[in-house]
């Protein structure tokens, strides 16, 4: 399973981003510390890594929290929380739902692999 | 980074009606820099609309101001000021914009939100965060209520200057 972080340092919410992110992991049996982290430095960073706001967390490629048309760029990304609050980070449900997913992708036999994917929200 | 203990300086600046406000001597004002983007500045909105709404009645003013670059940040933009004060998210709290981002580097405005408490003479009482967690909203902006509470028992804030945390004020090229 491959995870990645990737912030920008403008955004102070990456270190507690990971700090959730390694919990889940090591609570789902995974090695915490295989988190790639990245940093997107430029604008031109953000468009080719098709980075939306800090922090974005991918896992085998599948954002944790899909967004639908949101432009590229440098900012904090807004996450919505399962109770409603607005947060800099996503819910540790949800990345626990998306470890969850692709490590169940993981195992099925091939050809029945379903595709990992964050919450439908 | 302090402008505690120092005057305020002033201001006058559009709202998204397009009238002039201006710091006005009140028995307090809060000045608060923030946005329409930020995940901090909206976690903590509701918190300082509460305290804006609970100390109203004693005379406490609040005018919320964004500074973002709003060609880079379209969010911030003057029509999405103006679609989040028409959907009531400002509460009667004038919300001003800063295109020129002259008023956020005369206040050495760091991050959306930093907050500002300024007396009925003019100076700033308490500058920083208004309270210790954007992640709990039991925490109730309390360090800007602490420091609201004391002045309008004639003390002094304490603390008078916490770090302000959330995003970067997004500065024009």
């Amino acid at each position: 399973m491959r995870v990645e972080l990737l912030f920008w340092a403008g955004c102070p919410s990456h270190g507690k981003a990971l700090r959730e992110l390694q919990d889940v992991l090591r609570e789902s049996g995974h090695d915490p510390e295989a988190v790639i982290v990245r940093e997107v430095k430029t604008d031109d960073d953000a468009a080719s890594e098709g980075f939306v706001g800090s922090p974005t967390i991918r896992i085998d490629g599948a954002d944790v929290q899909p967004l639908a048309d949101e432009p590229t760029g440098l900012t904090c990304r807004i996450y919505h929380r399962r109770d409603g609050r607005i947060s800099p980070t996503p819910d540790p449900a949800d990345l626990r739902e998306a470890v969850l997913a692709a490590t169940a992708a993981a195992a099925a036999p091939r050809g029945e692999r379903p595709r990992a994917a964050g919450p439908s929200r | 980074m302090t402008l505690v203990g120092e005057r305020a300086p002033a201001f006058e600046l559009p709202d998204t009606d397009g009238q002039l406000q201006r710091l006005a001597p009140d028995v307090a004002t809060v000045v608060v820099f923030t946005c329409n983007h930020c995940p901090y500045a909206l976690a903590w909105h509701k918190r300082l609309m509460a305290v804006a709404r609970e100390y109203a009645e004693r005379g406490v003013g609040m005018l919320a101001i964004n500074p973002n670059d709003s060609e880079r940040y379209p969010r911030d933009s003057e029509a999405q000021m103006k679609a989040r004060v028409q959907a009531g998210d400002f509460d009667g709290v004038p919300y001003l914009r800063d295109a020129s981002q002259q008023v956020a580097r005369s206040y050495d405005a760091r991050t959306t939100p930093d907050v500002f408490v300024i007396d009925g003479q003019g100076t700033v009482r308490y500058r920083g965060a208004p309270d210790a967690d954007y992640d709990d909203p039991a925490a109730g902006a309390q360090w800007l209520r602490s420091a609201l509470d004391a002045l309008l028992e004639g003390n002094d804030p304490d603390p008078r200057e916490t770090e302000p945390v959330g995003c970067s004020i997004k500065w024009k090229p």
